[in-house]
């Protein structure tokens, strides 16, 4: 007689199994979770901590906060960052100085871990928030974060 | 419908008047052929993608919806990817035989389908032996699948090919002894036939709880038939590469693709005419306009096969072990107790017309 | 190591299969030589190092901060677990004690890493055994938690938030109520799981007496996690060594004693259980507080030699450290429990088919990158 009851329990665990997705079936047009992803860039906003890529923003007069302490290159663990300096005199104070030529940073290398934008002392580095970075060149992904012509932000040293 | 009857009608004339007899006969015969071939086609594109959409209804997600609108065209387009691939075969297969192996499948399948009763005079081959016919043909699929898996030269297409052949052979016992079973009500193989004795009602409901039993285990045996999950350790992707086709690329694996879907309506389609009276409406409401047999026939058809995808979305799969232990321990016993209450019922009288 | 594996292996009657590196079903680069006779196992030997990247090495020449975002990449299922793993060894080795505000929301963190691993998990063996749309349903509920984590950490699945003495910075005003919101949603969808998949006769005929492993092997083998625990042998480092907040919080430790791959299953669908009631107690009691103690630019460890263990979603994890007094640690060893799990799987598989292999092995829940490193 086991026989019959297995059979019954069986089924009915089967058929209530078929229950739970066609619950699912049936609310399928408001239930569906996908994203279809090229047609929605223009309402797609990340949140405002995702990590992208390193950006060093500038203001409106071109200038930057980097002051070249090179703490960031330091703290990072792959040597995606390598910051070219030089010791110039300074057009102000008259004094030598370490002033930054050039920030390079290797995006096709960096594990995003976000320790350079935790150790620089001066925020001049922060997370931007676009993901499309794919290219055709790869050496297209050495970035060059100080814009040309650009120079410190005055009193960001103090 | 008294236009299709009248087309036919005048074709078959125009020839008869053209050429010698057998001349006539032998184009006849051609174009009902490529006309099925045109049904089979449209079917087996038609159903691919409704397996595809049906399945990411069930997941939570939009399916095929680039190629036209909602996907329509969607399976040309994967059939023209399939054509323009290499046909890649071993150096150490058997030519012959890896050559031969997809059209078993695709020849009995198309056998099969010419016997359906689409409408009351839409059916190609109107046999006396209808459902002896049918049951035979879909062994000899099995062929197909067995020289697939050894004429690769492939260790695992060889283990899904014996899987699959042990598997298939087990389970046409169920469904002809579950066809059996119905069929002493019908006292007749003819598929027109059962058709007609279907307008006291449908079988489903004449033979009323022996006949609920054989069609439960009817389509528990014919997804098993067809290797479609639960039963489809044959391909089980994760488990051992793809199973019997492994070694099969462009057209020839469209070929056995194609063929799984086409059995799976095949399947739908016997339970449709033996249980659900194939092109009859429910209550006689649409007599008058015989030609919506047709459609009748394909939503009936279409509900039994929305019911096995739903099955193979929902359910784990079953070991080989398994498989065999259901169809012998379970199925066969059931289904010989079945046939026993029916042969009590019919004796007695018991059964409900209309 | 190649030419001894195939010529052990080569007798004339038995028959040699590879379930090679790429493969739907191990999880991960794992080549499995299997001798079959027929349908039942005979031998089954796991060939590693598919993905070793040597991270122990790369740890000896990184400052201590920089060691935490190399271990999300190991076992990245639960990443946050294991980057807490090595904070905690540096700073009880530095014998500096954090706020109980880092406590908290460490161990918050932790719990969710483990339901978003036990979610995946369950996707994926449902996967496994031929049920195909389960995968999506725990993708569902994980993208839940992987929101939660964008927001406050800024990364879905590396997220190295954890520095040694505390967090990177503070939480996002936002995290208490989606947490509350995820459990709410979760817990409907739980009983959901098991009548989809548990309680299914199929399901149960494939899982019940597959895979038996005794208390006494899973102990002289080393398993831990859930798989110890299916077993009956109750390891749970959350119990005998609790760290962070977990010494505040009472929960049940899932323990089963029959030992088949029902049992592991069991005891990872209770588990989720577990975690949702230690993050439902901790949630609004949040002390307030700073977010980080301030430690040295250049942390150096006194000279020693340190250990920690903590309790992943795969099981015992552990970091030993040898310094000798410099930046860089002299010698960096994990005890990852996916290794050990891994050495069981000649025991348990066979004598059954190929099929209860791939249950077992989906039950065992390894992650490849952590065992190879």
């Amino acid at each position: 007689m086991s026989y019959f009851s297995d059979i019954y329990n069986g089924i009915k665990t089967l058929l209530t199994g078929m229950s739970v997705t066609g619950k699912y079936f049936l609310h399928s047009q408001k239930g569906a979770i996908t994203q279809q992803y090229p047609d929605n860039r223009e309402t797609l906003k990340m949140f405002d901590r995702f990590r992208g890529e390193v950006v060093m923003p500038h203001d409106e007069n071109n200038e930057h906060r980097c002051t070249g302490c090179q703490k960031c290159e330091l703290a990072c663990p792959n040597g995606t960052i390598e910051i070219i300096w030089d010791r110039q005199v300074d057009p102000e104070t008259g004094k030598k100085k370490k002033m930054i030529e050039k920030h390079i940073y290797h995006l096709g290398m960096c594990t995003m871990c976000g320790l350079c934008i935790e150790a620089c002392p001066t925020d001049a580095i922060k997370w931007a928030q676009n993901f499309e970075n794919s290219v055709y060149d790869r050496t297209t992904l050495t970035r060059v974060l100080n814009k040309p012509g650009s120079k410190l932000m005055p009193g960001v040293e103090d | 419908m008294n236009l299709s009857l009248s087309i036919t009608k005048n074709i078959h004339d125009w020839l008869f008047n053209m050429m010698p007899e057998t001349a006539a006969s032998l184009v006849e015969m051609t174009i009902i052929a490529l006309v099925y071939l045109a049904v089979f086609a449209v079917t087996g594109l038609f159903l691919v993608l409704l397996e595809r959409k049906v399945a990411a209804w069930f997941q939570l997600r939009l399916g095929p919806n680039r190629v036209g609108y909602h996907g329509i065209f969607q399976t040309i387009a994967d059939a023209l990817k399939l054509v323009s691939k290499e046909l890649t075969g071993t150096v150490n297969a058997d030519k012959f035989l890896y050559n031969l192996a997809p059209y078993f499948v695709i020849i009995t399948a198309l056998m099969a389908l010419a016997v359906l009763p689409f409408s009351a005079e839409f059916q190609a081959f109107d046999i006396n032996i209808g459902i002896f016919f049918l049951i035979a043909i879909s062994s000899i699929g099995v062929i197909g699948i067995l020289l697939a898996g050894w004429s690769s030269n492939n260790k695992y297409a060889l283990i899904g090919a014996m899987r699959s052949g042990v598997q298939t052979i087990s389970y046409e016992l169920s469904v002809g002894l579950s066809l059996l079973t119905v069929i002493m009500i019908t006292g007749t193989l003819q598929l027109s036939e059962i058709v007609e004795v279907q307008r006291n009602g449908w079988l489903i409901v004449q033979g009323h709880i022996p006949a609920i039993f054989a069609f439960m285990i009817y389509m528990i045996a014919g997804t098993a038939e067809t290797n479609r999950a639960p039963f489809d350790l044959v391909e089980a992707e994760s488990e051992l590469g793809a199973g019997f086709h492994t070694e099969y690329s462009g057209m020839k694996f469209a070929y056995f693709f194609l063929a799984e879907f086409i059995n799976m309506f095949l399947i739908a389609s016997i339970a449709t005419t033996i249980f659900f009276g194939a092109w009859l409406s429910p209550f006689g409401i649409t007599e008058s306009l015989p030609w919506l047999g047709v459609f009748w026939f394909l939503g009936k058809t279409l509900v039994l096969v929305f019911l096995m995808m739903w099955f193979r979305w929902t359910f784990p799969r079953l070991r080989i072990d398994q498989l065999l232990t259901l169809e012998w321990k379970y199925l066969l016993p059931l289904n010989l107790m079945n046939i026993v209450l029916m042969a009590i019922i019919v004796w007695l009288n018991l059964t409900i017309q209309f | 190591m190649e030419t001894s594996t195939v010529n052990n292996n080569f007798k004339s009657d038995e028959y040699f299969i590879n379930m090679g590196p790429q493969h739907p079903a191990t999880h991960g680069v794992l080549r499995l030589l299997l001798t079959i006779d027929g349908e039942t196992i005979k031998k089954v030997e796991p060939d590693l190092g598919y993905i070793h990247r040597s991270i122990e090495k790369m740890c000896e020449r990184d400052s201590y901060q920089q060691i935490v975002h190399l271990t999300d990449r190991m076992d990245y299922l639960s990443s946050n677990i294991n980057n807490e793993a090595v904070c905690l060894a540096v700073e009880n080795a530095l014998q500096i004690e954090v706020p109980d505000r880092v406590k908290v929301i460490r161990t918050i963190i932790g719990e969710l890493t483990r339901i978003a691993s036990h979610n995946l998990w369950w996707g994926v063996m449902g996967m496994d055994v031929g049920a195909l749309t389960t995968y999506f349903y725990a993708f569902r509920d994980r993208e839940m938690i992987n929101d939660i984590f964008e927001e406050t950490c800024g990364a879905r699945l590396t997220m190295n938030y954890n520095i040694p003495g505390g967090l990177m910075f503070d939480i996002h005003p936002n995290f208490i109520k989606r947490v509350k919101e995820f459990i709410t949603h979760f817990k409907t969808k739980l009983p959901e799981y098991d009548t989809l998949l548990t309680n299914n006769v199929i399901f149960q005929k494939r899982m019940r007496g597959v895979g038996i492993l005794s208390k006494e092997d899973a102990i002289s083998y080393g398993a831990s996690g859930p798989v110890g625990r299916g077993s009956g042998y109750s390891c749970d480092v959350r119990k005998t060594n609790p760290y962070s907040a977990l010494d505040k919080v009472t929960f049940n430790e899932a323990l089963r004693t029959e030992g088949d791959s029902f049992a592991r299953y069991e005891v990872r669908i209770q588990e989720m259980w577990e975690s949702i009631s230690i993050v439902e107690q901790l949630i609004d009691n949040i002390p307030e507080g700073d977010y980080k103690v301030e430690t040295n630019a250049v942390i150096k460890l006194p000279k020693g030699e340190f250990y920690q263990k903590v309790e992943t979603a795969r099981g015992e994890f552990g970091v030993y450290i040898i310094s000798t007094g410099t930046k860089n640690p002299y010698r960096l060893k994990f005890r990852s429990p996916g290794f050990s799990n891994l050495s069981l799987l000649n025991h348990i598989a066979v004598g059954g088919k190929i099929g209860d292999l791939v249950a077992s092995m989906a039950t065992l829940d390894l992650v490849i990158p952590d065992i190879d490193r």
